[in-house]
């Protein structure tokens, strides 16, 4: 029963959102208030109904409603609750659902806090997030309908794919969306606003706040899969430059310019046409990612059983939003004119560098991630293109990007005097230079990679700390300080230390395969390590193998850690850990 | 005031130009070892890549030819039906890596011997890499998964 009033609400939220779409943009058209207003109550019932639809599946699942095929496909009695849950958005037609919610909660907070916003922006705002509403709920309907019934229900479940039964993997979707689908909100704002014909300061501040929270749960969605991709599949590495991941990493990129341009707008009113540019991007990569990993088009390590006609599907999404878009852009731009002039050394200055460089490296990662469909279109050669390739097209645009980064942070706007802020930050950079050095006389005959980074990961949290300094002076002022400048120094402060991370654990890290006896120590670097037992267990729907692994440094125990080896019978499907 | 602003607009437009040609400039220059061709074993039989050249070899592994008690290394088979290529992997093979199934692996072809430095993992068990789906089909071995 539940089911289907699930469906029911699944399809009237799909109704409300087409009526969302038109009245409110013929309404804000002829400026007739009241088809203007219902977009705000139309926003939040679509949410409302997306949401039940959402909770009748999570519902579905939780009691294990086994006449339900998706729940049949991916779930099973015996599986923890967690699993149960997340079980909904780890399978196709569950993570869609989830999409287009996310689709929804944007448009209802919208509309919610937009409360400051003139009429008619709003209107079309909440029209055009309505409007992408619709091409995923008509996804879900037509391709991938969570709902459908078996005739015959089973007794029991097939089980989750075992490799998405951890912690890391049941919150990294939910994540990713946010971040994907929370830039949808800067593509509706950019849409209104070429629709509207105008982009001012007050415009950008109010378009700020979405791509940060959309960048700043991207940032969280990435971290959970690469940790999950570490552990659980093993492969000594977080980030292997594979096309599922870059289809994460090309929006992430593309929301830091928009953020750091939309500020250029509100502060200054100069990179209009540019920031309208990238919120349009922005999301088209979000949809471009959507597409890589649903179509299954590219040969991924991370591929799940995928489907054509989803492919196509999403596509047509992809091309008439962003080319829709685009031609609107290409009609409008012209009318979106600079109010002042803006200095090369000003703060303006340092964010359209910091804009050039992370579109250029968005486009190198674009040009490797889709270089294999152009090659076998082109050339017939099936090929595939590598981390090498992106490690030397890539690495020195983010370098560039980490050099300036401190300073252009501490120019002011207007007039800028780069002197200055050099002198604030010769200790910082003195600092760094020494660290990395002393790295470089500490490690021999080992790759210059690690000091390096090292140098310009400290450069930049020590940069960032020289700012947030600077800027009070004083201990009881700092506490004071505005909630944007820590979070400023804190994203600065923190892709310093990525940037060091990435260096260091590329320089520095040491794999040893070996068989390992019970008993019997070997040592890797300045560690013993020895197997002391293997044992049998079992989980609540898996068998597992856990070897107890102890490391010592000098005699001194220094961790314990417990690698296993789990084999879940439902799913048919055995999965490794390493030691956590 | 007007003259100044679309001098910035030059000067941005530079900036970027060069950036771009940079851009172009290195992913030319990357492109030279960062590309792993695809061969099916049947292409790698008949023309032998040099030893110098990483490439992704992928196929079906062949029944009976996996012998795991070596040590670190693992020796296996991989066919598309038409020929059969010997793969060597120092490493932990995927969870899922069983005789029968899909494999795509990343190494040099040494003395006919493919020496595999990476071996793809698939993460579930109804998936199988495009290429080795095109290489089998190329042989006229695919069968479609029944679904």
């Amino acid at each position: 029963m539940i089911t289907e009033l699930g469906h029911f609400a699944l399809i009237l939220a799909f109704m409300i959102a087409i009526f969302q779409t038109v009245v409110p943009l013929i309404g804000a058209h002829k400026r007739w208030p009241g088809w203007m207003a219902v977009a705000e109550p139309a926003a939040q019932a679509q949410f409302f109904f997306t949401a039940f639809a959402f909770g009748a599946l999570v519902w579905a699942f939780v009691t294990s409603d086994f006449s339900l095929r998706l729940v049949t496909l991916n779930s099973h009695s015996a599986k923890p609750m967690l699993y149960k849950i997340s079980g909904t958005w780890g399978n196709h037609e569950g993570s869609m659902l989830l999409w287009v919610l996310i689709v929804s909660l944007f448009g209802a907070l919208a509309s919610v806090f937009g409360a400051g916003l003139p009429q008619t922006l709003k209107a079309r705002v909440l029209a055009v997030q309505a409007s992408i509403g619709v091409a995923f709920f008509a996804f879900i309907l037509f391709t991938s309908n969570p709902f459908l019934r078996l005739a015959v229900p089973p007794f029991d479940g097939q089980d989750l794919n075992p490799l998405l039964q951890d912690p890391g993997l049941a919150f990294h979707p939910p994540f990713l969306y946010l971040g994907y689908v929370g830039l949808s909100m800067a593509f509706s704002f950019a849409v209104a606003a070429l629709i509207e014909g105008r982009v001012d300061a007050a415009w950008a501040r109010w378009v700020r706040p979405w791509p940060l929270a959309a960048w700043i749960f991207l940032t969280i969605g990435i971290a959970l899969g690469s940790w999950w991709a570490y552990y659980e599949l093993g492969w000594g590495g977080f980030w292997f430059w594979d096309p599922v991941e870059n289809a994460s990493f090309m929006p992430w990129l593309l929301a830091a310019a928009l953020l750091h341009s939309a500020i250029v707008v509100e502060k200054r009113e100069s990179l209009k046409s540019w920031t309208i540019l990238l919120a349009i991007l922005a999301f088209g990569f979000s949809l471009i990612g959507t597409f890589i990993v649903r179509s299954g088009l590219l040969t991924s390590v991370h591929a799940f059983a995928n489907d054509a006609e989803r492919g196509i599907f999403i596509l047509m999404i992809l091309a008439f939003f962003t080319g829709g878009a685009l031609t609107l852009f290409a009609a409008r731009a012209q009318s979106m004119q600079a109010r002042g002039v803006f200095g090369l050394v000003r703060r303006e200055g340092a964010l359209v560098a910091n804009n050039i460089l992370l579109a250029v490296a968005c486009f190198v990662v674009f040009f490797g991630t889709l270089w294999p469909i152009v090659a076998e279109m082109a050339f017939g050669r099936k090929l595939s293109v590598g981390p090498p390739f992106f490690n030397s097209a890539f690495t020195p645009f983010m370098v560039l990007l980490g050099m300036i980064m401190p300073i252009g942070a501490m120019l002011p706007w207007k007039r800028g005097n780069l002197k200055q802020v050099i002198h604030k930050l010769r200790y910082a950079f003195v600092l760094a230079l020494a660290l990395g050095a002393l790295a470089w006389a500490v490690q021999t005959g080992r790759s210059a990679l690690g000091p390096v980074g090292l140098f310009l990961g400290s450069w930049m949290v020590f940069g960032a700390l020289v700012d947030l300094w600077g800027r009070t002076g004083s201990l009881a002022r700092l506490m004071r300080l505005p909630r944007a400048d820590w979070g400023k120094a804190t994203a600065h402060a923190g892709l310093g230390v990525t940037v060091f991370a990435i260096a260091g654990l590329t320089a520095w890290q040491q794999e040893d395969i070996r068989v390992a006896q019970i008993g019997a120590p070997f040592t890797a670097g300045a560690y013993e390590i020895r197997l002391d037992a293997v044992a049998r267990a079992r989980g609540p729907n898996y068998f597992t193998t856990m070897g107890t692994v102890t490391v010592t440094r000098a005699g001194k125990s220094v961790a314990v850690m417990h690698p296993e080896k789990r084999n879940y019978p439902v799913a048919k499907m055995p999965t490794h850990r390493g030691g956590d | 005031m007007k003259n100044l602003k679309k001098q910035r607009r030059i000067q941005v437009l530079a900036l970027a130009a060069i950036a771009l040609v940079v851009a172009t400039g290195l992913i030319g220059y990357a492109m030279r070892d960062g590309i792993n061709y695809f061969r099916s074993p049947s292409q790698v039989v008949e023309t032998p890549p040099p030893p110098s050249e990483v490439f992704r070899i992928g196929g079906l592994v062949e029944d009976g030819s996996l012998v795991r008690d070596q040590g670190e290394t693992v020796s296996f088979a991989v066919t598309d039906g038409g020929a059969t290529v010997p793969v060597t992997f120092a490493g932990v093979l995927p969870d899922l890596f069983e005789e029968n199934q899909g494999m795509v692996g990343t190494g040099r072809f040494i003395n006919g011997v493919f020496e595999a430095s990476e071996i793809l993992a698939k993460h579930d068990e109804t998936y199988m890499p495009k290429e080795v789906v095109d290489a089998l089909k190329a042989q006229g071995v695919y069968q479609e998964p029944e679904s």
